[in-house]
């Protein structure tokens, strides 16, 4: 008989999946960074941290800025969403709303997430370094998302947080490669942005040896195995919005699924020559796509307002 | 070694597990036994554990603005069967006989014809909703779910301390203590037949399913609640999750002739009982609240055509009225035929002849109690109070006789509970919880048992710093009996077996890929 979700739930599902990606996408890349200054003797911190700034879309202070900023802003910062704290916070208050719909698991594993990142926070600012903090972050991320695979029945619920991290995972993917791209002065290296991806040890095996050409970009965008690749992901949005019933001319759908065809038949040449363009491309995409599916499947509803008489 | 229970001085009070100092009641044994070993330090550990669950599970309460985790003591409440059978059959008549209250005031209003109850009784009442009046619910029933608080007095007798039969919360602490109980103490219900309580949502979802308006083959049930920022929150969503259904919030329903429909991801869906979780004042804005947000408008109208039922119905708090408390072992008489089996708290009613004097004369030595107060607020303790309160409440009364209701103070049975790192009695009140499907009145085995925690204290509400205690019922018979197998033993299917650890060593160049 529970063959419908509710809107907002699903709405509330959608950007649980979203901010816990976000989350999981921004740990690894702050993780990544992180050790690449370490271990480089010229490494320069502010460059890094502009190009931190960059790929996450937050401005970048106009004087010198260093990690321990990067942190508070883009790990510890509870009031914004472009934050680890800050999307785990909202991931877990939109789980809240939608506790009927989420497995109990899953909604104590994202709570006891949040209980335990004070901790982990205290920790990172007393050793200086946020190791302990990201791991705690990347291994939550992923046993949220097991344990939606596990507990959820393959319905329209699952689907919406699949989608939701699908949306967030191509949108990340892009935003790492974009900076590589557009700003070469400040970019990671190529080792750094597989790492930032988590795909480093995927690349090796498909490629041998550790990346250092627009190879890395082909994988990350081209693979159609693995997971974070911008492939993959489409190809997982393109069947939750599929399942989710919709007629063929569907505005959600169209966006992704164009784009989708298009990877799929891309060479490697056409690739290098037109990536700024398809990079741009898939972020459009992404958007319509979501925004279409917010109009489609939950219409803004806002408190109701009604005029009382004589009042 | 250290005991826990050495200092454990008895209060003036009926004692739950002594019945005198170091006497333990039978019921008790097997608990004494298991905690008495117990080091004091094991003791606090186990229950930081318990608290540490119950933040990362999310089950907390709102506590002067702070999240905290609930209160659950390590000690349970044990009832025998025969405590029990008595509670519950006490506790099942109660409810049918507020059931024909209900159906008579808001219909033929026989008991006032007849002078059971007197007319200003109705007609004074906050909550006496006339749109209510002349609806008629499927299956006649109005109170769904009700929760009945019991104390026990000093001769160790249960009465009733008041009704609940609009929107009684609590039951989910019922399920997450046992659950919490159960992990930290696993051998005691191995040796003890405690009745489970799992059964409560099941059992709920029936009676809400039977109580569809009729000609619905499938009715569409729903929990409704006003939103992640009420204290029971927790609760509405568990019982959602535990029963299947959704759980919205007023502006995910919408109201279009006189039929309820909520917005889902495939357009908009019919409804047809709403487990209601809010207030009448804020159910429907353009019958109750205007300035309410959180319901839905147009649900009232829907429901006095017939198109979907509210539970509990709107208007119910006639029925739990504590000036309407007074009167329930009549009605008990008047409808049912029958003796109460569980006696009220002995009361005065200030807005009666004769009984105004009474009151104001024994002020100092009665507990005064506002007739539409919730959750322990305006509730004065006359033996404890200071002269100043005890003038100003005498104004109050004088004032508003029919605001108030008097009663002679109980002191509630105690408990041991864990304060600090021993055991100290504290005081305890019990509210089992009924459902009524239209057929049966079922009463989930124990209730809530809550804590007052801080000595002496006879207000036992969470929100006043209350705990609580898992309250088991005992089983009759030996546990054998319900564990019987069934069928016969199951056909062993052969295990399919991996490379053991030898075989790997010998593989190993082959494994790799």
């Amino acid at each position: 008989m529970n063959d419908v979700i509710l809107s907002r739930i699903a709405e509330a599902l959608t950007w649980t999946g979203r901010y816990v990606e976000r989350a999981d996408a921004t740990g690894r890349i702050l993780d990544a960074y992180l050790h690449r200054l370490l271990e480089d003797p010229w490494r320069d911190e502010d460059a890094a941290c502009r190009s931190l700034y960059a790929i996450l879309g937050v401005d970048a202070p106009d004087q010198h800025c260093d990690m321990q900023q990067v942190l508070d802003q883009l790990a510890f910062d509870a009031r914004s969403t472009g934050s680890i704290e800050g999307a785990l916070g909202a991931a877990r208050l939109n789980a809240r709303s939608a506790r009927e719909a989420v497995s109990s698991e899953m909604w104590e594993c994202l709570n006891s997430t949040w209980h335990a990142l004070a901790d982990q926070r205290t920790a990172a600012r007393r050793t200086g370094g946020p190791y302990a903090y990201l791991e705690l972050v990347r291994r939550r991320a992923a046993l949220f998302f097991g344990l939606a695979d596990s507990t959820m029945s393959r319905d329209d619920s699952w689907r919406f947080v699949v989608l939701g991290r699908s949306l967030e995972r191509v949108d990340m993917t892009v935003r790492l490669l974009s900076v590589r791209v557009l700003d070469a002065a400040h970019a990671p290296d190529w080792p750094t942005l597989l790492s930032a991806s988590g795909a480093d040890e995927a690349y090796a095996r498909v490629h041998g040896g550790f990346g250092d050409s627009p190879k890395v970009a082909e994988f990350l965008l081209l693979d159609r195995d693995f997971p974070r690749s911008a492939l993959h992901a489409l190809t997982t949005a393109e069947e939750c919005l599929a399942a989710l019933g919709r007629p063929r001319q569907d505005p959600a759908r169209r966006p992704i699924g164009a784009l989708r065809t298009h990877l799929e038949y891309l060479d490697s040449e056409a690739l290098e020559a037109g990536l700024p363009t398809l990079l741009r491309d898939l972020q459009q995409a992404c958007m319509a796509s979501a925004e279409a599916v917010a109009e489609k499947f939950f219409p803004y509803q806002g408190p109701v307002e009604w005029a009382q008489e004589g009042a | 070694m250290a005991d826990i229970f050495d200092a454990y001085a008895l209060a003036d009070a009926w004692d739950e597990m002594f019945e005198r100092p170091g006497e333990v009641r039978t019921a008790y044994e097997p608990v004494l036994a298991a905690l008495q070993p117990i080091e004091p330090a094991e003791l606090r550990f186990r229950a930081d554990q318990m608290a540490r669950a119950f933040t990362d599970r999310g089950v907390t309460y709102a506590f002067a603005g702070e999240e905290r985790p609930w209160p659950l003591d390590l000690v349970p409440r044990i009832l025998d069967a025969l405590e029990w059978d008595l509670i519950q059959r006490g506790v099942a008549q109660r409810v049918r006989a507020l059931e024909a209250y209900l159906a008579d005031a808001y219909g033929p209003c026989r008991a006032f014809e007849d002078g059971v109850v007197p007319w200003r009784l109705l007609l004074n009442s906050p909550h006496f909703h006339r749109s209510a009046h002349g609806v008629e619910p499927p299956g006649g029933v109005r109170i769904h779910v009700a929760g009945i608080d019991l104390v026990r007095d000093e001769a160790g007798d249960f009465r009733v301390l008041e009704d609940n039969v609009r929107v009684p919360s609590g039951v989910s602490y019922v399920i997450e203590n046992r659950r919490a109980m159960t992990r930290v103490f696993p051998s005691l219900f191995a040796e003890q037949h405690v009745l489970p309580v799992d059964g409560y949502a099941q059992k709920l979802l029936a009676a809400l399913r039977a109580a569809a308006p009729g000609g619905i083959g499938d009715p569409r049930v729903v929990v409704l609640t006003p939103g992640p920022n009420n204290a029971a929150y927790f609760e509405h969503a568990l019982l959602a999750r535990l029963m299947g259904v959704q759980l919205v919030e007023g502006h995910d329903l919408v109201c279009r002739g006189n039929r309820v429909w909520m917005r889902t991801t495939r357009g908009e869906m019919p409804v047809h009982v709403v487990y209601r979780r809010l207030d009448d004042d804020f159910l429907d804005p353009l019958h109750f609240r205007p300035d309410s947000v959180i319901g839905c408008p147009g649900i009232m109208s829907a429901a006095m055509a017939g198109n979907v039922t509210l539970a509990n119905a709107v208007g119910n708090g006639i029925a739990d009225d504590k000036l309407l408390y007074t009167y329930v072992p009549d009605l008990i008489r008047y409808y049912l035929g029958e003796e109460p089996i569980l006696p009220n708290v002995e009361s005065f009613r200030p807005d009666e002849p004769g009984q105004l004097e009474a009151v104001l004369d024994q002020i100092d030595r009665l507990v005064i109690k506002p007739v539409d107060g919730a959750g322990g607020q305006g509730i004065v303790i006359g033996p404890k109070a200071d002269r100043e309160t005890l003038e100003r409440t005498r104004e109050a009364v004088i004032a508003d006789p029919r605001g108030w209701i008097a009663q002679r103070p109980v002191a509630l049975s105690t408990s041991p509970t864990l304060s600090g790192e021993r055991m100290a009695p504290r005081h305890i009140d019990l509210r089992p919880f009924a459902v009524n499907d239209g057929n049966e009145v079922w009463v989930l085995p124990g209730g809530l048992t809550r804590v007052a925690l801080q000595e002496g204290n006879l207000i036992v509400n969470s929100s006043q710093g209350g705990g609580s205690k898992d309250t088991w019922v005992l089983a009759e018979g030996p546990a054998e009996q319900r564990y019987e197998e069934v069928g016969g033993p199951l056909e062993k299917a052969p295990r399919q077996l991996g490379p053991d650890g030898a075989g790997t060593v010998v593989q190993e160049g082959a494994q790799q890929q």
